[in-house]
């Protein structure tokens, strides 16, 4: 209860005794390529493998001649529009960004650089945290648009490049019943697992204390938290939205 | 002049500060001596606010800055240059973005007159043609400097040093020691030093506190430390074989 508390109260300065609007345009567009387009390339790879072995194994259980290939894509889509792109990548985004970080602000506090702020009367919290969580809201949903058409994409060139069915049944399958909310659901989601994962790594790296192995076990803190988190989250939301 | 007064500070139960009080006077270079774990830099916490003490307060030229308001409490921080013990410069930024930080963020000042005020703390701490080297690339000495430029660069009335000496060899110590002595003389601040150093003790000590166990022993000044009769001061100032020869053949 008592985490919770500080959790809270880290919350609320980010909102009092700030510095310049333009000061924190500034910084919320260096985080924002830290966070997002960073990313990139590692939610590329795990999207286009993550769409690639879902139509495999989804193949691979839909044997009966009765069910028509385009379900195959039919299911690639809704998995990765509903769980996978906003769930699984949040756990990789926790991974890489969360970790960073949590890394980054804990470092800042042993070698006393967050003291050195506050000296200069600075709001530490709201001058360091606030850009990180803003840039993580702003650059996830769009992670996980990427990361969605990514993996269809995927889906689609192991199903035409093994044969799993045709490219145009694939396409077909994508579009048939295709459920708009669906993806609403995923931008909902993915604004709460930004906010989590930037919001629980910066509380745990900013609030470090000791030396270097405290650091580390900072950043697996925070990653170990944040997956817990989006776990509750996920479950609560599709409880609420679906 | 910043006076500290009845200051007390306990961590789960331990009283780490009793009832510390005294007055740093400006333009001269206070000093709070100790040995490792008496609470001196606890007591620095205490007075730029890093800490809120248990009991007692700290006022700067009159301004309670322990029960200030916020607002208070924010004019004051921007009137506070600190130099850490480790310098804290900022990883990610030169140099010249570690000077100029305080007037980005704290002043409207032109970018021109900016770079004028960076480059002029710069040569001040005798440091020329770093500007884009990054804190990874200087030497421990360096990066005090550095510390030092960024902590006078907004025109602070007060400086604070923790250990400024801590890592650094013989020769660069005392170059730091009179730099700081130098800038607070040049520029009428009040400076507070935190350290266990007996060499900047010599040099630069107009105001002596010594700390021991939580509890002020002893105050003065580098003019009359080697005649005090506190125990506890004696053995921390003979502690090394120099003061002792020192000592022994009355010099």
């Amino acid at each position: 209860m008592e985490s919770i508390g500080k959790f809270m109260i880290f919350l609320g300065r980010q909102f009092v005794n700030r510095e310049s609007f333009g000061t924190y345009v500034q910084l919320t567009i260096t985080e924002s390529v830290k966070v997002g387009y960073d990313s990139i390339f590692i939610f590329t790879i795990v999207s286009t493998f993550m769409g690639a072995v879902t139509t495999l194994q989804t193949a691979y259980n839909l044997v009966s001649p009765l069910i028509p290939g385009y379900v195959i894509a039919q299911v690639v889509r809704d998995m990765t529009i509903l769980e996978l792109a906003p769930t699984i990548m949040a756990i990789v985004y926790a991974g890489k960004v969360g970790s960073n970080i949590a890394g980054e602000l804990g470092t800042m506090r042993i070698t006393e650089q967050i003291d050195a702020l506050e000296v200069m009367g600075i709001n530490a919290t709201s001058y360091l945290v606030l850009p990180k969580i803003v840039a993580s809201i702003l650059m996830y949903p769009l992670l996980v648009i990427l990361s969605a058409f990514l993996s269809i994409m995927g889906g689609y060139l192991t199903a035409v490049l093994v044969g799993v069915i045709t490219g145009t049944d694939y396409i077909y399958g994508v579009r048939y019943e295709f459920d708009q909310f669906t993806v609403t659901y995923a931008l909902i989601k993915s604004v709460a697992f930004a906010l989590l994962v930037a919001a629980i790594s910066a509380y745990k790296g900013f609030y470090t204390k000791g030396g270097a192995l405290e650091v580390g076990q900072s950043s697996t803190s925070a990653v170990t938290n944040s997956c817990i988190a989006i776990l509750c989250a996920d479950y609560v939301l599709t409880k609420l939205l679906l | 002049m910043i006076e500290v007064k009845s200051i007390e500070k306990s961590y789960d139960g331990k009283l780490i500060l009793e009832g510390i009080s005294g007055t740093f006077e400006k333009g001269r270079t206070n000093l709070i001596i100790g040995s490792s774990g008496t609470g001196k830099s606890v007591l620095l916490k205490c007075i730029v606010g890093l800490t809120q003490p248990d009991h007692g307060s700290v006022s700067y030229d009159g301004r309670d800055f322990t029960h200030a308001g916020r607002d208070l409490k924010t004019e004051i921080r921007r009137e506070i240059g600190m130099l850490f013990q480790g310098a804290a410069l900022f990883d990610s930024k030169s140099v010249e973005e570690n000077v100029m930080f305080p007037l980005n963020i704290l002043t409207e000042m032109p970018k021109d007159e900016k770079l004028d005020r960076v480059n002029f703390c710069l040569k001040r701490v005798d440091l020329e043609n770093v500007n884009t080297k990054m804190p990874s690339e200087l030497s421990g000495g360096m990066k005090k400097r550095v510390g030092i430029a960024r902590a006078m660069v907004n025109n602070s009335q007060y400086l604070f040093c923790d250990e400024p000496n801590s890592g650094l060899d013989p020769q660069t110590s005392i170059k730091i020691d009179n730099l700081i002595k130098e800038i607070t003389e040049e520029f009428n601040i009040t400076t507070v030093v935190v350290t266990h150093d007996m060499n900047s003790v010599m040099e630069i000590g107009d105001y002596i506190m010594f700390l021991f166990e939580g509890r002020m022993l002893w105050e003065g000044n580098n003019r009359n430390i080697y005649d005090t009769d506190v125990k506890e001061l004696e053995d921390f100032i003979f502690a090394n074989k120099l003061m002792r020869s020192m000592r022994k053949t009355g010099s």
